[in-house]
């Protein structure tokens, strides 16, 4: 350890040496790791596990409901179901935990004709939706099964609705006039929008603004109300009723269903088949069962959450590091070769080529350590300037934050000491004799 | 202290063999002060090296301080070095971007020193060479003479058993080179074992006992007709100049 810290100090004072070379591999590495570190910043927001404790447990289950003639790309199911389909889920519970959604626009009418009618985004669900997908409160919480069943009229409002309508007070208990009906506020969640948004892939891109409410399926089903996403439909539009629409293959309502172990994932995967089949026998599929069950990473893949110039971008920063670096290992290997006579007499004084070694190999980390650091103020101005190569929506999901700035250092020093393993062998490998003869 | 036996050095390359040293023999008692002496490319450096287990030998055997040498590891030699030997180069060889405390420093690091240890033996060392008022100082802001003073200290201060001096002067004036001679003489006294090499007859002249290297061989002066051949050699070349 005392000469860890010997052979730092000897590191940073050989900073000052040869200041052009030392210049040189600074920036090399400090551009290098900003390209890589900013283009990383948007592929980690949009590739990032957005709730990490849970996503391999749950899962969305998609029904061929069109069938092989007009499904998607090889073979694959609609990526929602339609009306009959998701009840029948429902209705079967062969789930530990299940939700259906859908996404909803409605006019919030503020109270006393005081202000104009607001819009409001949000989410048809039912009562597992809060305890599935970890949903934190400030104020209240969600309803009950009870409250599904009995088609209520409770409400869950974001907490930027409830600081606009509220001044952010507790409103738990108030009545909410949301599209000339009335709603009881139950809960009122924390900030509260994981991106990507994996639970409603189908009717958003992942990054949207977070929902303003969250409101019982059946009710928005008594009420009729429409989609306010997107609708998928196969073959000619009959329908006219909402009865006729709840019966058609549109599919419009995302599925998700909470299983604990590869027995209950496998036990659920027979039950859909099964439940595909049935509808073969009923004469309502033409088709062999096709079913999926995805989890929550898997869905995100298939849905190619993360856009495809993240991925570009990112492995084009890889490739400029990877230059960067060999070329850091050019100018490495030029700055410790200039110092074979003080190698000579560091071994004749009785290094071994080992300390040669970790002297080496710690000198380039300080190194890695000032790229670091220029680094990260190149990162900080490319995450600002990100949108010039991003969607606005993507763009301003980059951000600096502490864990960034602990990975541009990380990055800087390690893939310098890994560019310094051949230079610093060079340098271990100097022959004494023969630098002392030559001096 | 010092015993080669048959020792030999050859460099090889593809087309040619080259003894630097061909059954060389010396043997360097425990508080000798012995100057080795010999015309260029005679293989003197050469025996430094292998002396300062700097180099591997070809063949014989080399005893240092009753250590069979020859089949030691990297890690082994590199401990004696550190703690049995110091050195004194011709051109100093002193770290430029350290201080004159920090040069000095370097051997007992390796060593593994406990720092008020390292920093007691430092100013002795340097007291010793009349410089502790220099340890501040960068190798650049000193003389030659001083320089080589430096080194001497870092070569003292690992207290080593056996000093090896590789033209202590040959890059000094005279004054200096005076000065830097009486330190050694003086470290002698002391009790230390030097080996030096030189070209100089006067210094070669001050040590207790020389060594004359031709051809990679230790020869006897009075009788190898090669020496006298060099000693002609050499007044010829004196009267001319």
């Amino acid at each position: 350890m005392v000469m860890l810290d010997y052979y730092f100090r000897l590191g940073l004072r050989s900073l000052r040496r040869n200041p052009m070379l030392t210049a040189l591999m600074v920036m090399a590495i400090g551009f290098g790791v900003a390209a890589s570190m900013t283009t990383y910043s948007v592929f980690r927001a949009v590739s990032g596990n957005p709730i990490p404790d849970k996503s391999a447990r749950l899962f969305t289950p998609q029904i061929d409901g069109w069938g092989p003639q007009q499904n998607l790309q090889n073979n694959e199911p609609g990526e929602a179901l339609g009306y009959i389909d998701a009840m029948a889920l429902m209705t079967a519970h062969k789930a530990r935990r299940q939700t259906v959604l859908y996404k909803v626009q409605l006019s919030v009418i503020p109270g006393g004709n005081r202000d104009l009618p607001l819009n409001a985004n949000g989410y048809a669900v039912t009562s597992d939706f809060f305890t599935m997908f970890e949903v934190p409160f400030r104020y209240g919480g969600g309803w009950s099964t009870r409250d599904d069943d009995a088609r209520a009229s409770g409400i869950v409002i974001s907490d930027v609705l409830n600081q606009k309508l509220f001044g952010g007070a507790d409103s738990v208990g108030r009545t909410l006039d949301l599209g000339g009906h009335d709603y009881q506020i139950v809960g009122v969640t924390s900030h509260w929008n994981p991106r990507p948004r994996f639970y409603d892939l189908f009717s958003t891109n992942g990054f949207g603004k977070e929902p303003d409410i969250y409101m019982v399926f059946n009710r928005a089903m008594d009420l009729e109300m429409r989609p306010g996403g997107r609708n998928s439909c196969r073959g000619s539009l009959s329908y006219t009723t909402w009865q006729e629409y709840l019966q058609s293959n549109c599919v419009w309502i995302t599925p998700w269903v909470e299983l604990d172990s590869p027995a209950e994932v496998a036990g659920y995967r027979r039950f859909l088949t099964n439940y595909a089949a049935e509808q073969q026998h009923a004469g309502r599929f033409n088709w062999a069962p096709n079913v999926r069950l995805r989890d929550v990473m898997q869905w995100m893949d298939y849905e190619q959450v993360v856009p495809p110039e993240s991925r570009i971008s990112l492995a084009v920063a890889l490739g400029f590091f990877l230059i960067c670096l060999v070329n850091t290992i050019g100018l490495l290997l030029a700055k410790f070769m200039r110092r074979a006579g003080e190698i000579g007499v560091r071994r004749a004084l009785g290094a071994t080529r080992g300390e040669i070694y970790t002297q080496y190999l710690i000198e380039a980390g300080t190194v890695g350590l000032a790229g670091g650091l220029l680094g990260l103020l190149f990162t900080a101005i490319g995450v600002a300037g990100v949108g010039v190569l991003f969607r606005p929506e993507i763009a301003k999901l980059a951000k600096l934050d502490p864990s960034l700035v602990a990975l541009t250092f990380a990055v800087a020093i390690v893939a310098t000491v890994l560019a310094a393993f051949y230079p610093a062998w060079r340098a271990a490998r100097v022959q004494p004799a023969w630098q002392l003869k030559s001096s | 202290m010092l015993k080669m036996t048959h020792l030999s050095k050859v460099y090889r390359t593809e087309v040619v063999e080259t003894y630097a040293l061909r059954d060389f023999n010396i043997d360097v008692k425990e508080g000798e002060f012995v100057a080795v002496t010999g015309p260029s490319g005679s293989g003197k450096t050469t025996f430094l090296t292998i002396a300062g287990l700097l180099e591997t030998f070809t063949g014989g055997q080399y005893h240092l301080d009753g250590i069979e040498v020859s089949q030691l590891d990297d890690n082994a030699r590199s401990k004696i070095r550190n703690e049995k030997i110091g050195f004194i180069f011709q051109a100093f060889n002193l770290i430029p971007d350290l201080n004159v405390f920090d040069n000095v420093e370097v051997p007992l690091r390796y060593r593994g020193m406990k720092a008020p240890e390292r920093k007691e033996r430092i100013m002795g060392a340097l007291e010793r060479v009349g410089l502790a008022s220099r340890a501040k100082h960068y190798p650049a802001e000193l003389s030659g003479g001083q320089q080589q003073r430096v080194a001497i200290a870092r070569a003292l201060a690992g207290s080593p058993r056996l000093l090896l001096a590789d033209e202590p002067t040959g890059n000094l004036d005279t004054q200096m080179a005076r000065g830097v001679m009486e330190l050694l003489e003086e470290i002698h006294r002391e009790g230390a074992t030097i080996v030096m090499v030189t070209h100089d007859p006067e210094l070669a002249a001050r040590a207790q006992r020389n060594v004359h290297i031709i051809d990679g061989q230790v020869v006897d002066l009075a009788e190898d007709p090669r020496f006298h051949a060099h000693v002609v050699e050499a007044r010829q070349g004196q009267g001319r100049s």
